[in-house]
């Protein structure tokens, strides 16, 4: 359910215009003397459609459930950067993840720095979820949306490369990472010259375990997957209730680049798959090393 | 020698605005406004040709002009006022006509300005949210005015190709709001209730209708060549745009809107065009840095833009209508522009 998208598009030449008659023109900065216009705003919501104020109330509503439902514990949490952009990258489960929220939350409570999440265009397209769903901080997963955020506004940005191959994993495939896309993560991060920082989450997996999928249903509803999960077995609103399932999220090292120079219109392709599998490699084994510590689904 | 300045779709909002400011310009000797219709606006100097609509005449007066420079300006961008043939007749044959009659042998055609619109990325989840006037639009153009402006850019394209010597600059305006101009988006704007969509909120980027003429002269004056978004800074959502403008919403359904307001269409109590509802679906973003890199300086950002048009049209409530009485007299204008009995040194009173 998340960025799939990030990496379907083909690069496109970051030139600064459009240019139908060769020519180039001096970039004229703009003149910091200026007086900035007047912006007679009387909502919050900014130009990704985050609002901070209904971000608040999210943070308010879903605080109890971080810390009494998964109990969410964080290891190295210091490895994230409190100034500039950087883009997180996580292993993807449950059938509504519930490591998005988890990861989010985590971070801008912790860190106190807005984290907008990049995710399938579904979720736009859906009345009401799309609305809410932008108000808290999720954007469209493009590329062009992913540099903005990254390289011009110095965000923390969120991805799951697995895409929907990732929450749509049966149970009896649990932890064990999907393809990593097409590396397009990968190439974002050197075009905007930030780290890539690999989060391991375990716990995800169990909140909400698929049993089975329903092809035809999802064809029917234009969904990634529908899925059967054993939370329906409690009824309806079992199926949008997670299992407490103990969170644990491991940050693992930032990867940087420092060789590759950004602002590229291309990056070697076999440079970008050998860095994404490293990264899925790293994510993998941290997986292995914490679920073989862990003594209990609901207890860690 | 001074300019030599042909604006096409004279009476329409956008010609009738250029042609007033170019006429304050001492640098510009000639202007020729072109149209179907008579001008709107009261104009000093500025010659109007009465044209065809697809400007069949327009090679015999660039000819005869020897202008250097075009503005065209007539682009229909708005599909509810007009059939799809007749935009078409505008869009398409009009700006082929227009690119044929520049490009001919012995033209004297060094600049061309054309005003399109942003309708040209359309509106999709799947957009961008910035779209770069390097980017294509991501969802294919179904409705009719976003093909006709597709192909209209089309040609100037090959235009450009075909004639290096000729600087062309092709401005993307995204939606505008001002005190005078009429859109879709300021005529719902005006509603009791204000149109929505039931469970959308959309991010929209607007500009105000002087940035819109001042970017229009500004490519008219300086070279810049090339393709430019000119949107105002910021992207407020719809709701907020209807607070700034005081309006309560009217929530239509999320699907089936053209099935569910078609007995109000009929009436033509609301005219909602499918590229109307996309936008309130999932609106659209287009990237300004472009044309303010290349020296814009905008009056306006979106929640100004409105701001400054609900103001206007609060003032407009309560002091009346300044519904501009102007009509074009052949007679008159022939008389102030030609008669030898007019003495053209003395200012004008």
């Amino acid at each position: 359910m998340a960025d799939e998208d990030a990496r379907d598009e083909p690069n496109s030449p970051r030139t600064a215009t459009a240019e139908i008659v060769p020519l180039h023109l001096p970039p004229v900065a703009d003149d910091p003397e200026a007086d900035p216009l007047p912006d007679p705003r009387p909502g919050d919501v900014d130009e990704w459609g985050r609002s901070e104020r209904v971000r608040g109330w999210v943070r308010k509503a879903y605080d109890p459930m971080y810390r009494n439902w998964f109990r969410a514990e964080w290891e190295g949490l210091e490895k994230i950067p409190t100034e500039g952009g950087a883009l997180l990258v996580a292993n993807h489960a449950g059938a509504i993840p519930s490591d998005a929220p988890t990861i989010m939350h985590g971070v801008e409570v912790e860190l106190q720095r807005p984290v907008y999440g990049l995710a399938d265009h579904f979720f736009k397209s859906a009345p009401v979820v799309g609305t809410l769903w932008s108000r808290t901080g999720g954007v469209v997963a493009h590329p062009d949306n992913a540099y903005r955020l990254l390289h011009d506004q110095q965000q923390l940005v969120l991805v799951f490369p697995e895409g929907s191959k990732g929450p749509g994993k049966t149970y009896n495939e649990r932890y064990r990472l999907r393809r990593f896309g097409r590396g397009g993560f990968v190439e974002i991060a050197m075009r905007a010259g930030v780290p890539i920082i690999p989060i391991a989450v375990v716990g995800a997996e169990e909140s909400m375990p698929i049993l089975f999928k329903v092809p035809s249903v999802a064809r029917a509803l234009g969904a990634p997957y529908f899925p059967v999960t054993a939370n329906m077995a409690f009824g309806p609103l079992g199926a949008l209730v997670h299992f407490p399932a103990k969170f644990k999220l491991r940050v693992l090292d930032p990867v940087t680049f420092p060789d590759v120079e950004p602002d590229q219109p291309r990056y070697s392709r076999s440079r970008i798959m050998d860095e994404s599998e490293a990264i899925r490699q790293t994510i993998q084994e941290a997986l292995f090393d914490m679920l073989r510590q862990r003594r209990s689904v609901w207890f860690g | 020698m001074g300019r030599r300045v042909l604006i096409t779709g004279l009476s329409t909002f956008w010609g009738g605005r250029v042609a007033q400011a170019l006429e304050e310009d001492p640098d510009v000797d000639v202007i020729i406004g072109l149209d179907t219709r008579e001008p709107t606006v009261k104009l000093e100097r500025t010659e109007y040709v009465r044209s065809d609509e697809n400007y069949s005449i327009l090679s015999r007066i660039v000819k005869a002009t020897g202008v250097d420079t075009i503005a065209h300006t007539f682009l229909v961008v708005d599909s509810t006022t007009m059939s799809s043939r007749a935009m078409h007749e505008i869009n398409v044959i009009g700006t082929m006509n227009l690119f044929a009659a520049a490009s001919a042998a012995g033209s004297t055609v060094r600049k061309v300005v054309v005003k399109s619109a942003a309708l040209v990325y359309g509106s999709s989840p799947k957009d961008p949210y910035w779209f770069r006037e390097t980017d294509k639009r991501v969802a294919p153009a179904k409705t009719r005015v976003e093909r006709s402006l597709l192909e209209v850019e089309s040609y100037v394209r090959d235009f450009a190709r075909d004639n290096p010597h000729v600087t062309l600059s092709l401005l993307r305006f995204c939606n505008v709001v001002g005190p005078d101009i009429r859109t879709p988006l300021t005529k719902s704007l005006r509603l009791p209730f204000v149109p929505k969509v039931a469970g959308y909120d959309p991010r929209f980027q607007l500009v105000h209708e002087d940035d819109v003429v001042a970017a229009l002269l500004f490519a008219i004056d300086r070279e810049v060549p090339g393709i430019y978004n000119v949107a105002g800074d910021g992207q407020i959502p719809w709701s907020e745009v209807m607070a700034i403008a005081g309006k309560r919403g009217i929530p239509m359904p999320p699907f089936g809107i053209a099935m569910a307001t078609e007995p109000l269409q009929q009436f033509g109590l609301v005219d909602f065009a499918p590229e109307i509802i996309e936008l309130l679906k999932y609106g659209r973003g287009i990237d300004n840095r472009a044309f303010k890199d290349a020296g814009f300086q905008y009056g306006y950002t979106s929640a100004g833009a409105v701001e400054a048009f609900v103001q206007a049209m609060r003032l407009r409530d309560t002091v009346g209508g300044d519904e501009v009485n102007y009509r074009y007299e052949e007679d008159v204008e022939k008389f102030f522009r030609h008669s030898p009995a007019v003495q053209r040194d003395q200012p004008a009173t």
